[in-house]
């Protein structure tokens, strides 16, 4: 076995230290050495979207990046989205929206969408679409994904 | 461990000066590989495809993160400056349409903040996106090996399905692109079963520079993807616009041209018969965006 690289980054706020292989997956440390279990494995080769986090603020898939890449870098995973114990406006509008219903792909839209709305935050329709074009869901058809996230724009902006 | 799928074992180094970094590649003796956004090699790693001891991470050295733009100079691209990065800069956007036509649909957003044009050329697949929009823009190649620094055309780069004429620790550094003028347009478009997240079944990137009155084509660049054993440019085609007017029925004639370098392979993407009826079509259609994205801008 490869010896193990000391890593230090930025999850979800907090400083992180982890030793892991460099062969292993940033996708694989926070499910397996970190406990942060949020972020799936659909595909493990980058077509699904499930394991997306955020990378020094930019969505990627945890599973095509090494957990050694991650040093000095900010990670934002599933987990970090909700704030002092309350659901985000996405999180809340995914709920009341039915836009889950085996939850697979959640997590990954939750983060590519709140990646988008930090940039856009009125998406249209179809730049909803385009920018989660990476994201693969099987159960709810993509209707029910798309208006609650343009729903959750509608209510962040208010709230501002 | 878990279920999921493993790499198997490698060291990890990321240099931050090129030169060290080919000199790490050229004493691994083809047993270490490079690393940009990682969204070809990882997969062929874990897939069994490509096999390494070594993983060289080329994103801390700075000159390969580049991304400077200037109307006089053109464009220095660093080979791991992430798509992302290209498609969000305004005026490298304005200036290089087919280039970004291409670095907006590599994937998803999640691939495009990781993957690179340089790591698009360096994988050599005939289907790769940037390539066609590279070879109609001439943009020149800076390679980096243990032995000094060369430069090559884009279009003597690939040399067959995943091969190129990096040679033993020769890294690529940087692309540069020649400045455009206000009256040179260019487009890129593929053609996919689905609108994103597929590989092209065939492709066509165009250029061309208008003369002061707007009306005769001075010179014209056609490049076809997919269709070929590497990315190829549309001599005859491109030559034939020259002195021409920039007309529906002159494209429709280009295409014409531009399928006669189609030699395609079938599978299950698309026929022999289909790709090349592509390859027309889509040089028409990129020859007419390209003409359209000169008169509006
Ligand atoms: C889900 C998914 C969708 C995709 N969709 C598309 C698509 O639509 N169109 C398309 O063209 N591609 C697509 N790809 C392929 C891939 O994303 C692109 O080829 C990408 O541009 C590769 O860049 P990278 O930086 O990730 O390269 P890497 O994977 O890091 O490297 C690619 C290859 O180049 C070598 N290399 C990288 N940089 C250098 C360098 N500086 N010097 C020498 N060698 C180097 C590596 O060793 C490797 O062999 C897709 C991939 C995935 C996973
Ligand atoms: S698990 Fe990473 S993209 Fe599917
Ligand atoms: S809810 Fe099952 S995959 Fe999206």
């Amino acid at each position: 076995m490869a010896k193990k690289t000391h890593v230090t980054t930025t999850i979800n706020g907090e400083e992180t230290e982890f030793l892991c292989e460099p062969r292993q997956s940033l996708l694989e440390v926070l499910r397996e050495g970190l406990d942060l279990t949020g972020s799936k494995e659909g595909c493990n080769n980058g077509n699904c979207g499930a394991c997306t986090v955020m990378l020094n603020g930019l969505p990627v898939d945890s599973c095509l990046v090494l957990a050694v890449e991650a040093e000095g870098a900010e990670i934002t995973t599933i987990e970090g989205i909700a704030q002092q114990g309350h659901l985000h406006p996405l999180q809340q509008c995914f709920l009341e929206g039915a836009a889950l219903q085996c939850g697979i792909c959640t997590p990954g839209f939750i983060v590519g969408a709140k990646a988008l709305l930090d940039r856009n935050p009125n998406p249209t329709e179809e730049e909803i679409r385009f920018n989660l074009a990476g994201n693969l869901c099987r159960c709810t058809g993509y209707d029910k994904i798309v208006r609650s996230i343009q729903e959750a724009a509608e209510r962040l902006q208010s709230a501002t | 461990m878990g279920g999921l799928t493993t790499l198997s074992g490698f060291e990890y180094v990321a240099p931050t000066d090129l030169a060290a970094a080919a000199t790490a590649l050229r004493d691994a003796g083809g047993r270490a590989c490079v690393l940009a956004g990682g969204t070809d090699i990882l997969v062929q790693l874990r897939e069994g495809m490509r096999a390494a001891d070594l993983v060289i991470d080329v994103k801390k050295i700075p000159e390969l993160l580049q991304l400077d733009y200037a109307t006089d100079s053109g464009l220095c691209l660093g080979a791991a400056t992430p798509c992302y990065q290209v498609n969000t800069t305004a005026d490298v956007a304005e200036a290089y349409p087919a280039l970004v036509d291409a670095t907006r649909i590599i994937g998803g957003w999640q691939i495009q903040s990781r993957a690179s044009v340089g790591g698009n050329l360096c994988n050599s697949s005939p289907a790769a996106d940037s390539i066609p929009p590279l070879l109609v823009y001439q943009a020149v190649c800076h390679l980096a090996g243990p032995e000094g620094r060369r430069s090559i055309p884009v279009h003597e780069f690939c040399t067959a399905p995943g091969q190129n004429s990096l040679q033993p620790g020769e890294l690529l550094a940087t692309l540069t692109l020649p400045p455009q003028s206000a009256s040179a347009g260019s487009a890129y478009q593929r053609f996919i079963p689905r609108n994103e997240m597929d590989i092209a079944v065939a492709s066509a990137a165009s250029w061309m520079e208008l003369d002061d009155s707007g009306s005769t084509i001075q010179s014209a660049r056609i490049a076809l993807g997919a269709v070929a054993p590497t990315p190829v440019l549309a001599e005859e085609a491109s030559q034939f616009l020259v002195g021409k007017a920039p007309t529906e029925e002159n494209f429709a004639a280009a295409g014409a041209l531009a399928r006669q370098v189609a030699s395609p392979i079938d599978d299950m993407r698309g026929t022999v018969e289909f790709r090349v009826h592509l390859a027309g079509v889509l040089t028409q259609r990129t020859l007419a965006l390209a003409h359209r994205r000169i008169q509006e801008s």
